[in-house]
């Protein structure tokens, strides 16, 4: 597959970064075009504590047929412009792949009845689970796992879903500890080395599936990476400062994804699609303060700031008040995207008006909002695009990002405590200390020590850990 | 660092001090500046050579040095990778005295085993449980991820005395939680039994009949004192 590489930004003045809008939309489903001028909700669910067994799926596929039933009526209710549906595949959904590929028939079915009765725009994006690691050390590119992945991938691709996205895990086998110690070196490894060579190969095997179909190759996410440590951070395990850091650092990763053919929208967690937007002009989904359902982030405002599909992450099929949750939330969503559109009906400036609003309601709380400010993401999506390569594109958003952080709590508006301070000097010693060679950086993460981690698998030679 | 003097409550002082600062030895140059001035290898072979029985380097050195970062991060005064750093330093010291305790009497807080549960493969807060203990003294074993209800019965039968973790991050493997508690009691009735993870709640561990459950990572330090109180 043609490798794109990106050199310059598509979007290079702060201004032009916002939401509803990106320079290359893209149409799919019935009649929905993303990024050409108006904010779509995208919907998530998951089931409620309940086995997955091919014993239970007449109750699993039930629970769907009434999530995705509600949804869809309440998207009627609302006159929602359109509507995205999101299908994440739970791990003995990816691992039997024919599970996963009844439900996205189920819910293309029903998506296809409320387009034909109501004229309602809609599509479906599926995301199959990584199950990769299911087997320790995990091989990656080969193994029962993987080929299930695959066959997944085809299974949605076949049973109509519109967008095929993954959480991909490639680099983990290194993060996880990485994360937990604030090891700068060894995170620029996992993401920067073993998460871009990972991407490569997985998304011009996703490619291949959604080629000569009506699937988009849509966009990944590094959320088991930097979701893990805005998760981390909010429960005051690790630095802010830190998490900030793996947030633009995973922009590195998840950008081979477009350089692989992927054409958006990116994936909803990916908190990194702003920058993705400025360098690829993709379409993007983001959510925020009405994912609070999933999980609770300090960026719940600035990330509405460039959406251009607004999701609520997933949420439980439980009994609310209001009614099931899924169609509560819902109706969240379409109500945050309803101001949005009206704001942008109103014109550019209006629009600037309420996104410059939704910045600076969290840009100087959090070190991970700031450096989600347009003048922000310009400046780290430049530093990306002026590297070669993704060893060297980690090396200089980490420095960009430092810098960005060091100025905002200096002479800006950002608010970091002693503690948080204190970590931003360690991070720029770990960072003078990493070194600038791509071969001697992986020797210096000891990536031999990491017994689940297969070095073929990154097509790393053993001699060279 | 206490003002030195080579009494052996002075040398014990140092050896909590240098664990709470993570210097595990006189190479590390943590906290920067410090690089060869002792460290916990170096006080721990000072205290050794003073005859300060090993067992008293360990509770009122390298653990009482550990328990006042442990209380840190308990009250969002560090991180863990503070927390990790000083427990690294705590082993420097502990690898010193390893030969001195014959292998039955090295002092343990206890056995902990622990695992997520079958169909979920998430580690990170299964490792953090893991770390978490290790540095309050446990004695780890983990059984890993995707764990199906015999392995977790065969390790404790490996390990009878220990306590259990079980961990789990989906909503569709909380089942796997019961079941798994379920053939833990079979063979066990009696064995403290904790769980966590994101769906979790504490209703739901009283209804699949653990002995507790940790919201967090450090509450489990807690919580296994309370249930299954040191010796």
């Amino acid at each position: 597959m043609a490798v794109r590489h990106y050199t310059n930004l598509t979007i290079d003045r702060s201004e032009d970064l916002i939401f509803g809008r990106a320079p290359h939309p893209v149409t799919c489903g019935h009649d929905l075009t993303i990024g050409a001028g108006t904010v779509y909700p995208e919907i998530n669910f998951t089931l409620p504590p309940m086995e997955v067994t091919e014993s239970t799926m007449p109750a699993v596929l039930d629970q769907y047929q009434k999530i995705i039933d509600g949804v869809c009526q309440r998207a009627v209710d609302l006159q929602v412009p359109g509507l995205v549906v999101e299908f994440e595949l739970l791990p003995p959904m990816t691992i039997e792949p024919a599970w996963g590929e009844s439900i996205v028939a189920l819910l293309r079915r029903a998506l296809d009845g409320y387009h034909d009765k109501h004229g309602l725009k809609i599509a479906l994006r599926a995301t199959p689970t990584d199950v990769r690691d299911g087997e320790r050390p995990v091989r990656r590119r080969s193994g029962r796992y993987w080929e299930a992945m695959r066959d997944s991938f085809r299974r949605c691709v076949s049973a109509g879903a519109d967008m095929l996205s993954i959480e991909s895990t490639g680099g983990k086998e290194a993060s996880d500890d990485a994360l937990l110690q604030c090891d700068l070196q060894t995170m620029l490894v996992a993401l920067g080395v073993l998460g871009a060579r990972d991407m490569a190969f997985l998304w011009d095997e996703i490619g291949e599936a959604c080629k000569g179909t009506q699937c988009l190759s849509a966009g990944d996410t590094a959320c088991g990476f930097a979701n893990t440590a805005m998760v981390l951070a909010d429960r005051k395990m690790i630095p802010k400062v830190f998490a900030a850091v793996v947030r633009t650092l995973s922009t590195v990763r998840t950008l081979v994804a477009h350089e692989h053919g992927a054409v958006g929208p990116t994936k909803d967690c990916a908190y990194e699609g702003p920058y993705i937007k400025a360098i690829t002009g993709v379409p993007i989904s983001l959510e925020g303060k009405s994912a609070a359902c999933a999980h609770l982030s300090s960026i719940g405002n600035i990330a509405a700031a460039t959406a251009d599909l607004w999701s609520n992450e997933s949420v439980q099929n439980v009994r609310l008040l209001g009614g099931d949750a899924p169609v509560v939330s819902l109706e969240q969503l379409a109500y945050d995207c309803r101001l949005m559109n009206i704001a942008a009906a109103d014109g550019a400036d209006a629009a600037r008006m309420l996104r410059d609003w939704l910045v600076r309601s969290d840009a100087a709380l959090d070190p991970q909002a700031y450096v989600l400010t347009p003048d922000n993401v310009i400046r780290v999506a430049r530093a990306i695009v002026e590297a070669d390569g993704a060893f060297a594109r980690s090396r200089e958003t980490i420095a960009v990002t430092l810098d960005i952080l060091r100025e905002g709590a200096t002479d800006g508006p950002l608010h970091l405590n002693d503690r948080e301070k204190h970590w931003l000097d360690m991070l720029q010693m770990q960072l003078e200390m990493i070194p600038t060679d791509e071969e001697a950086a992986i020797k210096a993460a000891c990536l031999g020590t990491k017994p689940d981690l297969v070095p073929g698998a990154y097509e790393i030679d053993d001699d060279k850990l | 660092m206490t003002e030195t003097t080579d009494a052996p409550k002075d040398i014990l002082a140092n050896i909590a001090q240098c664990v709470q600062t993570g210097k595990a030895d006189a190479n590390m140059n943590i906290p920067m500046g410090s690089k060869g001035q002792p460290g916990v290898a170096e006080w721990v072979d000072q205290a050794i050579a003073k005859d300060v029985p090993p067992q008293t380097i360990l509770a009122e050195g390298l653990m009482a040095g550990l328990q006042v970062i442990g209380k840190k991060f308990a009250a969002n005064e560090v991180f863990i990778p503070e927390v990790l750093i000083a427990a690294r330093a705590m082993h420097a010291g502990m690898n010193k005295l390893k030969p001195l305790f014959a292998e039955q009497d090295m002092p343990s807080r206890g056995t902990f085993v622990m695992g997520t549960v079958q169909g979920d493969l998430h580690d990170i807060g299964k490792n953090l449980v893991c770390m978490l203990l290790e540095g309050a003294g446990w004695r780890i074993i983990d059984v890993g991820v995707d764990c199906a209800p015999e392995k977790l019965v065969a390790a404790i039968k490996e390990h009878p005395d220990c306590a259990v973790g079980l961990s789990a991050l989906l909503t569709t493997t909380m089942v796997a939680m019961g079941k798994a508690v379920s053939a833990i009691r079979e063979s066990f009735p009696d064995k403290t039994v904790i769980v966590g993870g994101a769906p979790v709640t504490e209703e739901f561990a009283k209804e699949i009949g653990a002995s507790g459950y940790a919201p967090d990572p450090s509450a489990a330090i807690d919580l296994l004192d309370r249930l299954q109180p040191a010796a």
